[in-house]
């Protein structure tokens, strides 16, 4: 027995509260930042197995290095028609992102969130899969359905929750949905698609079909339940799936180590479960590329699931909620030690003789261009809160398929409301 | 064994079938089996369902019938079970997760309630969890707190799910069929007390499921019974019993032994409910007593007593009378206290009665 008397030489316990290196106000040094040397990282046969990347959890791969340039074995070795393509879905992810940020700055909807700095995550993974591989995202992935080239008026839509948003006005904005560009309907309670991902692979794999299915969730809700279920089950079944996880250091105010970054990766977690982890630079759109397709190629043989830790920095706030500079130094941004995606994707074409800054300034005039364009039809179908939205009564739809008689009673209560609201009439709708 | 469990409405067997004599389990394992085989979108999936066949032996042989990749154990973490099934009902197919217990289906509550109930909503019929849970429920086993609780308020709560509660071997077949064919997420609680057959005395002593007692006739093949349809067990004037599952028996028996002329609705989906049932009874009647097993406060007697209250208020002779369990946690050594049996029971139809 370790029994002692009261009070007699007992080490006293403490508790240990995670704490971000900085501050507001406080000066950034990132040196402790392991960036590796692009094309150092060794590239493993797909089919290997999970133990074998290991060494993958706890390294970072990248494939751009300072001078611009390809590197290793990691290069996807990409045609610069597909880079151009590539960075033609940045710049517009981009434009959108500040116009509708601008937009809800504007009163014309409740809530939006930027990917800012992440870009490459979402739009260099998406074009990693096959367009029918289902996408299970989070509320950041705006670029998958982007680079599927979903038509961003209906981007807006949504966002607006006007007459013409597909979901009826029932989603908060930027929760789209998308059944015809394999874009599962995005939820706000956190982790829950990454088992529904598992699922959907497992009946893929039950159907004998040769589509994959891919997850993403950020470094934070990593501590949700369900990640961990999604993981279990992944690996029990060789589901053919792809978790990707997006460590963009912050969880709204709470940086990564309350998700437990102080002690590991969060690619190492896929050890333990027996999936394979690759821990890439979110920010070099080539080593996320590469990456995403070696696990969409592991899974589409059979291999076995894969967890990707995208190493990356959410350099805007939250949500238009947040405000950053509450908690964190403004410096950070300036400070990222692995750069901007959109940027050094540029630079690699430019290094190429593929591309050049008039070109770019173009591209970029042109997406803001189209952004403003689609933007001024949307609101021809109403913004948030100006009337224009779906009928009283799709409000009821949908809840079942078939309108059972409570709600049935119930809608007639809504309907009987607005004759009573608008005894002259109703507005025009 | 007592008449009400006998077979009574809903369809009779089709030309050329004939019927057998099943215990619920049984049935239901015919109900998945005939599903199994006629949808290869169905997939049955849970703690210990695959070369086991369930603890209570629900999923018997159906892994040896139709594959591994059709029926087969799962982790244990109910959330996941839930979260895997609702992206394979995004996929097109119907998966059938089994809970072990109902008491342990919280962890995958967030799947449910946020995910399985409002993904056609949110998805404005984009997608769909065509899913039923399948979860032994209640208590009467000496199963403890965690073995015996009845949640099924929790789900009626929810938009978006249904709640099927089967009383007899013939509709829990039929209801579950009508469960799996359904394109709405559905919670199928199975009252585990009578899964293998009524009790000895039909309401205040244990079940010994050692004891096999092939309860009601049910037809071979394929039937279905729509979800959203009540069963009359009994046709009756002096009152109308609202309950569902194990508590249809005792009400049923209680009734029976004190010689009322009750008119005991088993309502068989709490979501739908079938209100047209109720409410006739009701002004037939003018009393009402409302049965079941689960805690009183926010239990779905409270539901079933406003809506009486809204549309009967004029019909009815006395107050409505709820009879429940306790408030309390389920007690492993007291349950025979905790539940409501033939004391409480017949006190408040006494009280009904009374004027």
């Amino acid at each position: 027995m370790a029994d002692r008397p009261q009070g007699h030489n007992k080490p006293k316990l403490s508790l240990h509260v995670p704490e971000p290196k900085f501050r507001p106000g406080d000066t950034v040094d990132f040196s402790d930042i392991g960036v590796t040397e692009p094309g150092e990282q060794p590239r493993p046969d797909e089919a290997c197995a999970a133990q074998d990347t290991a060494p993958l959890c706890h390294d970072l791969i990248r494939v751009l290095g300072d001078d611009d340039e390809a590197h290793g074995p990691w290069d996807p070795k990409l045609d610069p028609e597909t880079l151009r393509t590539m960075l033609g879905h940045f710049a517009l992810t981009r434009a959108f992102d500040e116009r509708m940020f601008r937009g809800q700055r504007q009163g014309k909807t409740s809530f939006y969130m930027k990917c800012t700095g992440e870009e490459a995550t979402s739009v260099a993974a998406a074009m990693a899969l096959a367009s029918d591989d289902m996408v299970f995202p989070s509320y950041r992935q705006q670029g998958v359905l982007i680079a599927r080239g979903y038509p961003i008026i209906e981007m807006i839509n949504q966002i607006y929750s006007n007459k013409a948003d597909k979901l009826k006005g029932r989603q908060l904005p930027i929760m789209y949905s998308s059944r015809e560009k394999s874009f599962f309907s995005i939820s706000g309670n956190l982790a829950t698609q990454t088992p529904q991902a598992v699922g959907w692979a497992m009946a893929s794999a039950i159907k004998g079909d040769s589509r994959i299915a891919a997850t993403w969730v950020g470094e934070g809700s990593t501590a949700e339940g369900d990640f961990h279920s999604a993981c279990t089950f992944a690996t029990v079944y060789n589901a053919p799936v792809i978790l990707n996880v997006i460590n963009n250091q912050w969880a709204i105010s709470s940086f990564s180590g309350f998700a437990g970054a102080e002690r590991t990766t969060f690619a190492a977690r896929a050890l333990g479960y027996g999936l394979a982890g690759l821990r890439v630079d979110g920010n070099d759109p080539l080593a996320v590329f590469a990456a995403e397709r070696w696990a969409a190629n592991r899974a589409r043989s059979n291999a076995g699931p894969t967890l990707i830790e995208h190493f990356t920095y959410r350099a805007e706030g939250h949500s238009t909620s947040d405000d950053p500079s509450g908690y964190r130094s403004a410096q950070e941004r300036e400070e990222w030690p692995l750069g901007d995606p959109i940027m050094r994707l540029k630079k690699h074409l430019i290094a190429l003789g593929e591309w050049d800054e008039e070109r770019q300034e173009a591209l970029d005039a042109d997406c803001m261009d189209r952004v403003k364009k689609a933007t001024k039809e949307a609101e021809k179908n109403g913004i948030l809160g100006h009337g224009l939205h779906h009928p009283f009564r799709t409000m009821f739809e949908d809840v079942y398929e078939d309108l059972p008689w409570h709600l049935k009673e119930q809608a007639e209560q809504a309907i009987h409301e607005r004759k009573t609201k608008f005894p002259e009439g109703l507005p025009e709708a | 064994m007592s008449e009400s469990i006998e077979k009574t409405q809903a369809s009779a067997p089709g030309e050329g079938e004939t019927e057998r004599r099943l215990n619920m389990i049984e049935a239901i394992n015919d109900a998945l089996s005939i599903m199994l085989d006629r949808d290869p979108d169905v997939i049955v999936m849970g703690e210990d369902v695959g070369y086991f066949g369930g603890v209570f032996r629900c999923t018997a042989g159906l892994q040896e019938k139709f594959g591994k990749t059709r029926v087969f154990d799962t982790p244990i973490s109910e959330c996941g079970i839930i979260g895997v099934a609702v992206g394979m009902g995004a996929y097109g197919l119907r998966p059938v997760p089994e809970i072990q217990f109902a008491d342990y289906i919280y962890p995958g509550l967030d799947q449910l309630i946020s995910e399985a109930a409002r993904l056609r909503y949110r998805s404005a019929a984009e997608f769909i969890a065509p899913m039923t849970v399948r979860s032994p429920f209640g208590g009467g086993i000496f199963g403890g707190q965690t073995h015996s609780q009845s949640p099924e308020s929790l789900f009626t709560h929810v938009s978006g799910l249904k709640t099927v509660i089967p009383s007899t071997p013939y509709d829990a077949k039929g209801l579950l069929i009508a469960a799996i064919e359904d394109n709405d997420p559905v919670i199928f609680f199975e009252p585990k007390r009578i899964y293998n057959g009524p009790f000895d005395g039909f309401y205040d002593r244990p079940v010994q499921p050692w004891k096999k007692h092939p309860q009601s006739l049910v037809p071979e093949g394929y039937y279905r019974i729509p979800l959203g349809q009540a069963r009359i067990v009994r046709e009756g004037e002096a009152m109308t019993v609202l309950s569902y599952g194990t508590m249809c028996h005792v009400a049923e028996g209680v009734c029976r032994e004190k010689g009322v002329d009750a008119e005991i609705i088993d309502l068989r989906t709490l979501v739908p409910l079938d209100i047209e049932t109720i409410e006739a009874s009701v002004k037939k009647t003018g009393r009402c007593m409302i049965v079941h097993e689960a805690t009183r406060t926010s239990g779905f007697g409270a539901e079933l007593s406003a809506l009486v209250q809204e549309r009967c208020f004029y019909h009815l002779e006395a107050p409505i009378e709820r009879v429940t369990g306790f408030d309390t946690p389920y007690p492993h050594s007291l349950e025979w206290a905790y539940f409501p049996g033939p004391i409480r029971i017949g006190e408040a139809i006494d009280k009904l009665l009374q004027d």
